[in-house]
């Protein structure tokens, strides 16, 4: 290197590690600090408590709950929406009927793909605001309705979609997964496109079917794409805050309802930091939410690795 | 001693070594001792701060705010807006030669809580909605001003009276902690059920005194298609009004007390609980809620019950403003007593009533002299007037309101429901006092009014909600007598 460009170099290295250092490394040390204290949110005096706030924590019900709804999201999320968006994606790729003997997606996949990009547009809060309309619990919910007009339901008692206990977690996954089939679909779209046409070609011509060339030869190419997919849902799915505090019942603040069945650790965190005034209990629950994310991601990118197929 | 140059000297320490050595061990403390004498004390040194501008104090101002000081004013822009402090504000520059900045704002919470955080708050806070910060919360942090110096000033109107002497009884109460008033609710505000006298006029429907009247009203919209009681179901808060003013007012205010007091029998062993909430289980059991009621938002149901699809709805009396844009023109609101269960120790007149709203002044304000003064005015039949105009609500001044000014109907009957109530109010306090055990009564609440849970397991919860309050060793107890 000629002289200078260390220090060219350096200066572009070490601005964005002090920024990061600063701006999010620094704050998880002090959420730490402030989790080891009886901190109450709303000024600087303190006590230091040690242990006393992860003590809690395990015999803490409602955050115990919400640890379990987090990982059911985790299992469902991810698996549901990349199952959908790998469907979607395959017949609009490569799910037409092989005309004139080329590879091609259904008819009218192009003007698809704009359809079922457009939920990802929409910001989450829109998102929650559609669907509080659609779930709405009475006659003029969009669910409500329809079901009241074919008679299957009793206008005078229509389903409280999100006031149910055995729904409510699955009603927000219909959400999630209407919201993010669209770009994951755009995503594995892309790669598939990446794959050369010979192979399916080539596997056309020795009688593959659909079902064979999805298995044998656009999962394994699409393996990556894949995988990313997974980290980011399971990152959907460890925070789930938005739609929980802005569709289902409150708990006081922050919906959660009913009765703590949709409470996911995000949600119960802020409660607790914010409307009960246990901030320092809170940074406790933020510590955990870190960790346990970490372990998560870490386990998923090793579960699903597999060797690299080149092409 | 010897060399500085690191490369001669083996055995000690060069110099170039020692700055290398002592930059990077530096690099660990300052962080770390900054971070750890955060944790030890924080904000130790904002004491000093209260070099608030002081004018001279004169009759007029007996705080002695400073003429081109300036006023940092944060109003919640809820259900009454923020007009009225506009209003207040320009006043405030024209008399006092106080200038504001105003900021009109739901954020309460986003907005205050870093300022609070780092020693920085506004002059004067409206602290409410749904993300206020809980008036409780700032005051174990010590953040709040002891409002007794602007209560015991002479009041606006007539100088040889107390401010504190101008207010409707009671109305300190919910801003007072360990005996000291921190925050000033400003609204008085009545809760209760309301209906449309319109309605009641068409289907010549009384007024409902007692629970069996109520019942009867309730199966008889039923059957014409109109549902009996609506509610906020998205917010168990509302319905939780409904189930303890009942139970107030059957056993009393020694039950209401028990409640906020923390007592061990405060639900299961109470007969006057027991039978209120029994009551509530009663409509829930017979059908009588409008449909799909448990999960609506306040302005969805509260919508619906303007588009007559529901008899009653609970709620307090800043629900006329709220609702304006959707209330038909001959709507005619009418506020309604909670009606009597047999045996009642309270008369059917009683209401829940007193302040809401809290004003408060942060005890690190800048201008500490303008705030109080600018509270002081507050308490004026001026101001509060103003008030009324522009957010169709009384204040806790005693005839607050110009006799000339014409309310809306459903004010105008708050103020007949609280003349005829007279002595005979209540008002529970656990809501401000303990927000931890407020959510789990709400939650509870929730469960009932969704039947799933009975009027028995709804008992043992509530108390299992007060019992974990009473022994929770972080939150301060307070009582009342």
């Amino acid at each position: 290197m000629r002289k200078g460009q260390h220090r060219f170099v350096a200066g572009f290295l070490f601005v964005p590690v002090a920024l990061y250092l600063i701006f999010v490394i620094w704050p998880y040390i002090q959420t730490f600090g402030y989790s080891l204290t009886d901190w109450k949110g709303q000024s600087q005096t303190f006590k230091f408590v040690g242990l006393d706030n992860y003590k809690a924590l395990f015999d803490d019900d409602v955050f115990m709950q919400a640890i379990w709804h987090n990982i059911l999201f985790l299992i469902f999320i991810p698996a549901i929406t990349i199952l959908l968006a790998l469907f979607f994606a395959f017949m609009l790729n490569a799910g037409g009927r092989s005309r004139a003997g080329g590879v091609s997606g259904v008819a009218g996949s192009s003007f698809y793909k704009i359809v079922y990009f457009f939920p990802q547009v929409l910001s989450l809060a829109i998102v929650a605001v559609l669907f509080n309309a659609v779930y709405r619990s009475d006659g003029g919910g969009l669910l409500n309705g329809v079901l009241i007009k074919l008679g299957l339901v009793d206008a005078q008692n229509p389903m409280e979609w999100l006031n149910e206990p055995k729904l409510v977690l699955w009603m927000l996954m219909i959400a999630v997964v209407w919201h993010g089939v669209g770009f994951y679909l755009v995503l594995f779209s892309a790669a598939m496109q990446s794959i050369p046409k010979d192979i399916y070609e080539a596997a056309l011509i020795d009688g593959a079917g659909r079902n064979q060339s999805f298995f044998r030869i656009t999962l394994p190419l699409l393996w990556e794409s894949v995988q990313t997919a997974w980290v980011y849902l399971g990152i959907v799915a460890m925070d789930m805050f938005v739609l929980v505090s802005s569709m289902t019942q409150n708990m006081g603040a922050y919906g959660g309802g009913p009765d703590h069945k949709s409470d996911v650790m995000s949600t119960v965190m802020m409660r607790n930091f914010q409307y009960f005034g246990k901030s320092g209990y809170a940074c406790a629950m933020g510590v955990v939410m870190l960790l346990l994310t970490l372990v998560l991601s870490v386990v998923m990118l090793r579960a699903t690795r597999r060797d690299r197929v080149e092409f | 001693m010897g060399s500085t140059s690191a490369e001669n000297d083996k055995g000690s320490v060069g110099r170039r070594d020692l700055i290398k050595r002592s930059a990077a061990l530096g690099l660990i403390t300052v962080p770390t001792m900054s971070f750890l004498s955060a944790c030890a004390s924080g904000g130790g040194d904002d004491d000093s701060g209260n070099d608030t501008p002081k004018g001279k104090t004169t009759k007029d101002n007996p705080f002695g705010a400073e003429k081109g000081s300036k006023l940092d004013v944060v109003i919640f822009k809820g259900g009454y807006g923020d007009n009225y402090a506009k209003v207040w504000e320009a006043d405030f520059q024209k008399k006092l030669g106080i200038t504001s900045s105003h900021t009109g704002t739901q954020e309460i919470t986003g907005k205050l809580q870093p300022r609070f955080n780092a020693g920085t708050p506004p002059d004067i806070v409206d602290d409410s909605g749904a993300q206020q910060i809980k008036v409780d919360v700032l005051n174990k942090n010590g953040q709040l001003l002891d409002l007794a110096e602007v209560l015991d000033a002479p009041s606006v109107d007539d100088p040889s009276k107390k401010v504190r002497d101008t207010l409707i009884p009671g109305t300190l109460d919910p801003g007072t902690f360990e005996g000291k008033v921190v925050a000033l609710n400003y609204i008085y505000t009545v809760w209760g059920l309301w209906y449309s006298g319109k309605l009641f006029k068409e289907k010549g429907w009384e007024e409902p005194k007692t629970w069996d009247d109520f019942l009867a009203i309730c199966t008889d919209a039923k059957k014409q298609g109109i549902g009996g009681l609506a509610h906020q179901g998205k917010y168990p808060y509302y319905i939780n009004v409904a189930i303890m003013d009942l139970i107030a007012k059957t056993g009393g205010l020694d039950a209401m007390k028990a409640i906020d007091n923390l007592d061990p029998k405060a639900f299961v062993g109470s007969d006057a609980a027991q039978a209120g909430v029994e009551a509530i289980y009663e409509v829930v059991e017979k059908g009588l809620l409008m449909p799909g009621t448990n999960g609506l938002t306040h302005t969805e149901s509260q919508t619906r019950w303007n588009q007559y699809k529901a008899v009653f709805i609970t709620s307090g009396s800043w629900l006329e403003n709220e609702q304006l844009k959707t209330t038909p023109a001959d709507f005619d609101m009418k506020f309604l007593p909670m009606p009597l269960l047999p045996d009642s120790k309270l008369p059917f007149e009683a209401i829940r009533a007193g302040a809401g709203e809290p004003f408060i002044i942060p005890n690190k304000a800048k201008n500490l002299a303008g705030a109080k003064e600018f509270m002081r005015r507050m308490l004026s039949k001026e101001w509060s007037t103003q008030f009324a105009k522009e957010a169709n609500s009384l204040t806790i001044l005693k005839d607050g309101v110009d006799s000339g000014v014409q309310l809306r109907p459903g004010t105008q009957s708050t103020v007949e429901a609280s003349k005829a109530a007279g002595d005979n109010t209540f008002r529970y306090l656990y809501v401000d006092w303990y927000s931890e055990m407020g959510a789990a009564i709400e939650a509870a609440s929730n469960e009932l009014m969704a039947k799933r849970i009975q009027p028995k397991e709804w008992l043992k919860r509530a108390q299992a909600a007060v019992d974990k309050q009473a022994k929770d060793p972080a939150s301060k107890k307070n009582h009342r007598d």
